[in-house]
């Protein structure tokens, strides 16, 4: 009796799961382009104003934030540029790959695991850690480490005060903050860019500044997978790779975390990252950037335009050497 | 229609329209359609790859003709390198337009510092020459040998070019490795072709004697 019986078609035919999963995705993304370009919805370039996409119908609004005086009166990005243009290399490394293929990651349920030297390390739902501070709107500037800048609307609440919740001992020197690594809700990482975790940390004076903060939205709603739901961090005087997304590790250290860029590269990415047009990228030019929208360069301003209220953070340090 | 007819009626301007395609979507898209949320990104990134295509499609018809025998693809060598200066002249203007608001001084620090510019614009200034002496009023003045030997600076622009792209990029250098790939290939073609032709005339050479 034969047993063994050999497939119809080898496994080598076989399309795996993720790819078309993706494909569908695409497919997707792809027919939702057309019809807004269709509609006319994505404007031609040289329209003047870009008029924001619709915000997304399906997402959870954020009812009564506070406004931040924190807040620049800059003009905003688009809600289009804000998620469909950003770096999440667990999705892909083309700047459009995680809008297109964030819609595996699943933020709810979501859990925070708080670690190190502090009085209450645990691990925090989501649903509660929403509910312990009230939420702001803060406009801030985005400055890329590639050169590139946005003016984005965030929704969150300030870093030191969920830092003080869990009371870190005098031995907390620096927080780490660590994303998900899940290949199934995160297909890049499959892949070995980066290697995963992403790692990223502050120090805790640069931590409990009142504009470091933890984003949970944007544009007034639930923050979108692709820019690292459901929560991420912002810091805005340093390049945007220091806003590591989708946490769900924080650490108190005694020493300083090696972050995931400064580990890949270390000649051209520090841990401070801070935004400074003197020092210069090994490869690129740090002086200007080009506003999103805008067709020539602007010049890049020292702490991204946050020098009076973060510079004295370094006051007596060589940021020459510690870039 | 004979062969030749047929090549110079039917498939020049074919392959003139089709290498014009990448400009016209470009076009097309900037005042009709959608570049994408950073436009500007996308004219270089685009402009830039179809300089480096054109220059490995140039590079590889002389091969190709040594491999197949088909002779007309010289035919379009001109046209094909013209094409690599063409996009080559849009990505140099946008990067000088619109990263450098049309000052020297700023294209100059950064070829003199940072070495992907260094390799771009290394690559860009030798296609002008060639761009110029690419007419046969040119290759008459200059003379055959003259004319091939300056035509060679194409592989420097070909190296350089690889260079750039493989310097610019952040972190995956798949596609810069892939183009560096098919130019060491077609470059190392031409030396192999070299040899082989170089020991065909040797052996049958006879044993010169010192009187």
């Amino acid at each position: 009796m034969l047993i063994n019986k050999s497939p119809d078609i080898r496994e080598s035919e076989v399309t795996p799961e993720s790819w078309y999963v993706r494909r569908r995705e695409f497919l997707q993304v792809a027919g939702s382009t057309a019809v807004a370009v269709a509609t006319g919805a994505a404007g031609p370039l040289f329209s003047g104003t870009d008029t924001a996409f619709a915000q997304n119908p399906a997402a959870q609004k954020l009812a009564n934030l506070k406004k931040s005086p924190l807040s620049t009166d800059e003009k905003l990005n688009s809600y289009r540029d804000v998620t469909t243009y950003n770096n999440f290399y667990e999705f892909g490394l083309d700047k459009g790959d995680p809008a297109k293929y964030s819609g595996s990651l699943k933020p709810s349920p979501w859990n925070v695991v708080v670690e190190g030297q502090c009085a209450k390390p645990g691990s925090y739902n989501m649903e509660d850690i929403m509910k312990w501070f009230p939420l702001e709107e803060r406009i801030y500037r985005m400055r890329c480490v590639e050169a590139w800048s946005m003016v984005i609307p965030w929704v969150g609440f300030p870093l030191a005060d969920f830092v003080k919740r869990f009371e870190p001992t005098s031995k907390a020197k620096f927080v780490k903050f660590t994303t998900l690594v899940d290949t199934k809700q995160m297909p890049g990482q499959t892949e070995p860019a980066l290697p995963w975790p992403y790692v990223e940390g502050l120090r805790m004076d640069e931590a409990m500044h009142p504009l470091a903060m933890l984003a949970v939205g944007l544009y007034g709603e639930v923050l979108p997978n692709q820019n690292g739901a459901p929560i991420r961090l912002v810091v805005p005087w340093k390049y945007g790779f220091k806003g590591v997304k989708s946490i769900v590790r924080v650490s108190f250290d005694e020493a300083q975390p090696m972050n995931t860029w400064q580990r890949m590269r270390a000649d051209e990415y520090g841990f401070f990252a801070n935004v400074n047009p003197a020092v210069d990228h090994p490869r690129w030019s740090q002086a200007s950037e080009r506003r999103i929208g805008e067709f020539f360069k602007r010049k890049t301003l020292p702490f991204n335009g946050y020098a009076d209220q973060v510079a004295s953070l370094y006051s007596g340090m060589d940021l020459r050497k510690f870039y | 229609m004979s062969q030749a007819q047929f090549i110079r009626r039917v498939i020049k301007p074919a392959v003139f329209l089709a290498s014009l395609a990448p400009f016209g979507w470009l076009v097309y898209n900037a005042f009709f359609g959608d570049l994408g949320v950073n436009p500007v990104e996308t004219i270089t990134n685009q402009t830039g790859i179809w300089t480096l295509r054109f220059i490995v499609l140039t590079l590889a018809l002389t091969p190709l003709r040594f491999v197949t025998g088909f002779n007309p693809l010289a035919l379009f060598r001109r046209m094909l390198g013209l094409f690599a200066f063409f996009y080559g002249s849009l990505h140099f203007m946008t990067y000088f337009i619109l990263d450098h608001s049309l000052e020297f001084s700023g294209v100059w620090e950064d070829v003199v510092k940072r070495p992907y510019i260094t390799a771009g614009f290394t690559a860009f200034v030798l296609m002008i020459p060639l761009a110029l002496t690419s007419t046969q009023g040119w290759i008459r003045r200059l003379g055959g040998k003259r004319w091939n030997l300056l035509h060679r600076l194409v592989y420097i622009t070909a190296l350089a070019a690889v260079l750039h792209y493989f310097w610019k990029v952040k972190l995956d250098t798949t596609n810069p490795l892939y183009y560096a790939a098919l130019v060491a290939v077609l470059l190392g073609a031409r030396v192999w072709q070299r040899a082989r032709k170089a020991g065909a005339v040797a052996r049958p050479a006879p044993v010169r004697r010192e009187a």
